[in-house]
């Protein structure tokens, strides 16, 4: 019984410093509808500012002064993002300020690095309460208690702003109908600049309040972010008691799941915000989404058209000029379009999904991983040549798909993205424990091409002829009644189906599709690398090729190749350097400032301007 | 116009000798791939050790009368990137071998890569124990202490206790089982009796501490195998020691004396672990000290363990080209064969029978000194004598 007590202190005290950084993130995405990856970033800055001023402020006052301070210091760097970074970008399609999150992790990531240098720092340990007190005999650590004080306060005073504030008010009206507020002639984007600063004041507090327990390292800010993100979703995208109940819900079942299942907290929060979300597919306290039309804001698509003489001519040409690589670049040129190829068809199969069916899947690395460990493992364990392995697997990824994508799109928006994260997360870590079949993190290595293809000029020719297959085979998938019927779904699921068509069915069909796409890359990824480790089912794959969609740009026919190609040639350029993840980071945060529109996008609008492109007739 | 033949011959000869010379004074280059971001506290240390080994043979003449050079490459810490910078480190910055990694997924691509593009492949800080056993290969060599032998190290200390019951803790990551694996082994060979209570898989840099010891001291064990590093060290020993987990029970870490873990726990270390590590502040004699003053010298910085082991790389690499006469891959990869030499700890061969260098560790007992976690009592363990049995070895290694 006492120990029982004593697991049930440990899991509500981990619940405070989770609590705290959820709840931001979830006030930030109810009210700006921004999903900002870079949220486990501002918790890293806040462990690392929180340290920096305890060194500095004396005894107890100075330990909590410090922590509160922390928490407006990073509200404050969080202005600033919102300032610089995401105001400029809200006209932009919806989700595509996640991009702009993203740069701000890289940026942090190596500022953070400059500041306080490589190594760890151990926190301090609170003034007064080092020791433990006995419950029922059992050893409680004083912090913790008063951690478990804590949290249950610092909600409360949330909901008291919330709910009784004119703050609050706002808030909340902006959460329901942002553009209902603004009617009403309440300054948006103070109110928004506002929530983001409240929003990361405790991303502040959260990585300041953990410092007790843990400490500063520059990984924190990625291995937060699945938990912050399942956290919020359990509990409701924007319900700040949902967030409470979530982090306790997730944290007492870790301790209990760390005492009688040691191996399974790789999964167990996935596991549990898969079964919330079938449940309640809005999560605990969560409201259904108000239907707005995600990727779809700002101003609405041109309607696309087969590509014209010219535009074949000059494409066909390009990979004219492209199968001539190897025989006038440099050897090494070979590899690097091969590689870049790859990614090209592994961003237009989420592009496929995301810019014709409006579908934001956060788990497209399932698939693009799941056809690399089909052929992998045929390789491994069935001795298969590799035409075969090539063969079935994006049809391995494709069937993946199709039973990820059943039980996926009963959701929509943000919780559909969510649903996909976490069977990616499923499947990442089925690979990585079952180690006698996948080998486990040590992966499965010495998968090469056969003779006739190992050179890597044949296999140069070999990835070119499928991945542009691929593209091509998507992009005629768009232009044919298949493609109408998808974007029918994406801009309006009602008058779709009253034509008659089966709009589950068709997003259904293209999920699959694009997964098995996906997979087509995975598998030549595998031969091209002869290895395959969990990394390409990680988070960070799913986020390259979201990225990279973005930057090319959404709205466009050509956006998930461009954006692949041009992202991928910048990135091998930029890795040169020592301070690469601070330049790639402005870099990806310049893209979406200038071309809020996508690479493409904005090509083309400067293309119209110049007299160059013809503007579509009725000007919109 | 003959005068302008006797100047064009002129210019000619003179051309061809500055090319002459150019050549001899070309440098020689090594590939260097590791995460020098996303493990920066790791590979830094690293990378300083090599700078100051290359700094010193070049002052010697360098290798082949030819200046030796590293090139450095972050692979962000993702395989498939390390395996495009290999092929460009090889085809594009005519580097004639590749060294590095830390991490063991990474190693085991690149040895991967070596074996089926026939490059030599020093894995100089991988621990996994597949690189050399189970998917070892032609082209690839390890310098490190195995996880194997340092597990097999800790392993005969524990035997000398009269600790029965035993809890583990690891990292649920190959490392962490192979080194629990390794540790079991190890143990139950030298002390049938005894049992394994527990075990833990916090999972990496993501451990909930507070949980893992109320579950560590639900078994009570007599004695606790730890392999969790860094971040996840820090935490578990703060939780450890708050909560009396360690009280009256034998700990035995694995890692957990190295610079790199133990200097952030500072004066909250747990003392009296026993532990594998790197105790450089206690070097006072020989090369050990001279290694020790010339880093503090050239870098105004004191040595870590991953700078130990960068600067054997590049004493090994140079000592391999050397051996090997040639720059020819092959050459080199027969000259790693079997080579022997000798390094600021103790003189090191590479085993011709799986590649594995006989680089030992040190093993001493955790200790606070002036604020600081320590390792005293320690002693140096030559890495040959805690390896399997030649005929063992040759049946995990199926490339024999």
């Amino acid at each position: 019984m006492g120990l029982f007590i004593a697991q049930l202190l440990t899991g509500l005290a981990n619940a405070g410093a989770l609590f705290m950084v959820a709840s931001g993130l979830s006030l930030i995405f109810g009210v700006t509808r921004i999903v900002n990856f870079a949220h486990g970033s501002f918790y890293m800055l806040g462990a690392y500012v929180g340290y920096t001023l305890m060194q500095v402020l004396p005894g107890a006052f100075g330990f909590w002064g410090a922590i509160l301070l922390t928490g407006i210091i990073v509200g404050l760097v969080g202005v600033i993002v919102e300032i610089v970074v995401l105001r400029p970008v809200y006209r932009a399609p919806e989700l595509f300020q996640l991009v702009a999150t993203f740069g701000v992790i890289l940026v942090i990531q190596d500022l953070a690095l400059m500041i306080w240098g490589p190594q760890d720092l151990l926190g301090p340990r609170a003034p007064g309460l080092k020791g433990v007190v006995r419950i029922l005999g059992e050893p409680v650590p004083k912090y913790d208690l008063a951690l478990i004080g804590i949290t249950p306060f610092v909600a409360l005073a949330l909901w008291w702003l919330i709910a009784r504030t004119r703050v609050g008010i706002l808030v909340r009206a902006a959460t329901q109908d942002r553009e209902m507020v603004g009617a009403l002639g309440v300054n948006q984007s103070w109110l928004f600049t506002g929530v983001f600063f409240l929003g990361c004041a405790l991303a502040g507090l959260g990585g300041a309040v953990q410092l007790p327990k843990g400490g500063a390292d520059l990984l924190m800010d990625f291995n937060i972010l699945a938990s912050i993100f399942v956290v919020v979703v359990i509990g409701g995208m924007g319900s700040l008691p949902g967030a409470y109940l979530a982090a306790v819900l997730v944290s007492v079942l870790n301790v209990f799941g760390v005492t009688y299942l040691p191996q399974s907290t790789l999964v167990l929060m996935f596991v549990v915000m898969a079964l919330v979300l079938m449940i309640r597919p809005y999560g605990l306290l969560g409201r259904e989404e108000v239907a707005g039309d995600p990727g779809q804001s700002g101003e609405p698509e041109r309607p696309i058209k087969p590509a014209g003489a010219r535009v074949r001519l000059i494409v066909a040409a390009g990979i004219a000029l492209l199968a001539l690589v190897p025989l006038i670049a440099p050897p090494f040129a070979t590899v690097l379009v091969t590689d870049i190829l790859i990614f090209c068809l592994f961003a237009a199969s989420l592009h496929f999904l995301l810019g014709l069916g409006g579908l934001v899947s956060f788990g497209h690395a399932a698939f693009f991983g799941g056809g690399a460990y089909t052929a992998a493992l045929l390789v491994a364990h069935a001795d298969s040549p590799m035409e075969l392995a090539l063969l079935l697997a994006p049809l391995g990824a494709g069937l993946l798909a199709l039973i990820i994508g059943w039980i996926c799109l009963r959701l929509t928006g943000v919780y559909f993205a969510m649903l996909t994260l976490a069977f990616a997360q499923l499947l990442w870590s089925l690979v990585y424990q079952w180690g006698d079949v996948t080998g486990g993190d040590d992966g499965l290595v010495d998968i090469w091409p056969p003779d006739w293809a190992s050179s890597s000029t044949v296999f140069f020719y070999l990835a070119l002829v499928l991945c542009v297959g691929g593209i091509l085979a998507l992009r005629h998938a768009a232009h044919a009644p298949f493609g109408y019927a998808l974007r029918a779904a994406r801009d309006s699921k009602r008058q779709a189906e009253a034509t008659g068509i089966d709009t589950r069915a068709v997003q259904w069909g293209a999920f699959a599709l694009a997964g098995a796409m996906a997979g087509l890359a995975g598998g030549l990824f595998v031969f091209a690398k002869g290895s395959v480790f969990p990394n390409e089912l990680e988070i960070t794959r799913s986020f390259d090729a979201l990225i990279v969609v973005f930057l090319g740009g959404v709205k466009t026919l050509s956006g998930g190749v461009v954006g692949g190609a041009v992202f991928e040639s910048v990135k091998d350029v930029l890795t040169r350097f020592e301070y690469w993840r601070l330049a790639l980071g402005l870099t990806i945060i310049a893209v979406v400032i200038l071309a809020p529109e996508g690479i493409v996008g904005s090509l083309r609008r400067l293309g119209e301007r110049l007299g160059l492109l013809r503007a579509p007739e009725d000007g919109s | 116009m003959r005068r302008k033949t006797f100047l064009g011959a002129a210019i000619a000869v003179a051309l061809t000798l500055t090319g002459l010379q150019a050549s001899a004074q070309e440098p020689i280059k090594i590939g260097e791939i590791n995460h020098f971001k996303r493990m920066a506290a790791f590979a830094e240390p690293y990378r300083m050790g090599i700078e100051l080994a290359v700094d010193q043979i070049n002052e010697q003449g360098g290798v082949l009368g030819r200046p030796l050079e590293f090139i450095y490459r972050d692979d962000q810490g993702e395989p498939g990137e390390a395996v495009k910078i290999a092929e460009e480190l090889m085809t594009r910055e005519g580097t004639v071998m590749l060294t590095g990694a830390i991490l063991s997924n990474i190693g085991l691509a690149l040895s991967s890569l070596a074996a089926e593009k026939h490059y030599v492949y020093l894995a100089s800080e991988p621990l996994a124990d597949a690189l050399v056993w189970d998917k070892g290969n032609d082209w690839t060599f390890r310098l490190r202490t195995s996880t194997y032998m340092q597990a097999a190290m800790l392993a005969e200390e524990a035997a000398k206790t009269d600790a029965i019951r035993y809890a583990t803790i690891a990292p649920n990551y190959a490392y962490g089982k192979d080194a629990v694996a390794a540790f079991k082994e190890n143990l139950l060979a030298l002390k049938p009796e005894v049992e394994f209570v527990a075990e833990q898989w916090p999972p990496l840099f993501k451990i909930d501490a507070g949980a893992e010891v109320q579950a560590l001291e639900r078994a009570k064990p007599d004695a606790i195998f730890n392999v969790t590093f860094a971040g996840d060290l820090a935490k578990f020993m703060r939780e450890g020691t708050m909560r009396g987990l360690f009280d009256g029970r034998k700990v035995f870490g694995l890692l957990s004396g190295e610079p790199e873990y133990l200097d952030p726990i500072g004066e909250e270390t747990s003392e009296g672990w026993i532990v594998t590590g790197f105790p450089w502040y206690d070097f006072d004699e020989g090369a050990k000290k001279d290694f020790v003053d010339a880093y503090q010298a050239r870098w105004n910085d004191y040595p870590r363990n991953g700078s130990i082991v960068g600067y054997n790389t590049a004493l090994s690499v140079a000592a391999a080209i050397e051996k090997a006469g040639s720059t020819e891959a092959e050459a080199i990869r027969d000259a790693f064969v079997g080579l022997e030499l000798d390094t600021p700890v103790g003189p090191i061969t590479y085993r011709e029978i799986d590649h594995q260098s006989t680089m030992g560790a040190f093993v001493g007992t955790t200790a606070v000194r002036d604020g600081k976690g320590v390792m005293v009592d320690w002693e140096y363990r030559d890495g040959a004598d805690y390896l399997p049995p030649d005929d063992v070895v040759r049946e995990l290694r199926p490339a024999n």
